[in-house]
């Protein structure tokens, strides 16, 4: 069954600055898009001009992210995910190929791409909201026991 | 100094999800379950982050270059062709499944979760499917 969760607006809104603080810095100082799928696509399939090395410390930090978090706040990551493996291993495809092929994610796309008032960017968040959507309609109020 | 400034830069990216609840599953499912518990939150985290995004957009427009490369690396493709369209709604579709987009799963990846340690291998083969499909020549004539 789905639980309910609270709704954080303040939180939401700070959290989402460090999100664009972050996009800001890496665009001022490196000239790059902080796009998640963008910048692991840039590390596990390099070109000439994919500079996997720069990749690899953004990632670094992100994944290091928790670790500094915990350090700092003295509490851990509260976190609900689905169990069911099978369905996390066609989603991680789903989510992988859809991004790379898509030329971009939530950040990318969601975040960076709007930010720039890319038209692009708008339809293929406006696709992906809406898949998304009916996707967790579908799982939860037509089949039902979806996460 | 470009390293420090990448790593700094995903720690604040990374910490930003944390603080959002972004992080979360749930609250992304709830965000996306209209017709359900429906929870508005990440739609404050959409609304700072392209705020400050913008600004700081803005900001390095008025450069000729970055302060640390040699020159902005923007995305050439302008146009809205099926690629896009394609992309777009099966990365949805994923996301909708288990609530995780790419930059969440990387921030879980330290947390323990049996699902980010199936999800993330498996979104890592699935970017480098896209990535090598998009790169062969027979794909390109096609689009």
């Amino acid at each position: 069954m789905p639980i309910e969760t609270e709704f954080t607006p303040v939180a939401s809104a700070v959290g989402g600055a460090l999100i664009g603080l972050a996009a800001g810095l890496l665009m001022l100082m490196n000239g790059r898009i902080a796009g998640i799928s963008g910048i692991l696509g840039r590390l596990i399939m390099p070109t000439v001009d994919s500079k996997p090395a720069q990749a690899l410390a953004f990632v670094v930090g992100i994944i290091a992210a928790p670790l500094l978090w915990t350090a700092v706040l003295d509490r851990s990551v509260a976190q609900t995910l689905t169990d069911n493996l099978p369905l996390a291993a066609i989603a991680g495809l789903l989510v992988g190929f859809g991004a790379a092929y898509g030329g971009g994610c939530t950040s990318g796309h969601g975040v960076c791409g709007l930010a720039r008032l890319s038209p692009r960017s708008v339809v293929a968040t406006a696709i992906f909201m809406t898949t998304a959507i009916l996707v967790v309609f579908v799982s939860r109020h037509l089949i039902g026991g979806g996460p | 100094m470009i390293f420090l400034v990448n790593l700094l830069a995903g720690l604040l990216f990374g910490v930003g999800l944390l603080l959002s609840g972004m992080a979360n599953p749930a609250k992304v499912l709830n965000f996306l379950d209209l017709a359900g518990h429906w929870d508005p939150s990440l739609a404050f985290v959409m609304g700072g982050a392209v705020a400050v995004t913008m600004t700081a957009y803005r900001l390095s427009s008025g450069l000729a270059k970055p302060v640390l490369d040699d020159r902005f690396h923007l995305p050439a493709s302008r146009a809205i062709d099926g690629k896009l369209m394609l992309g777009a709604a099966i990365f949805g579709v994923g996301w909708g499944l288990v609530g995780l987009c790419p930059g969440p799963a990387l921030v879980s990846v330290l947390l323990g979760a049996p699902a980010i340690a199936v999800f993330v291998p498996a979104m890592l083969v699935g970017i480098a499917i896209a990535t090598w499909l998009k790169r062969s020549p027979a794909t390109l004539e096609k689009a």
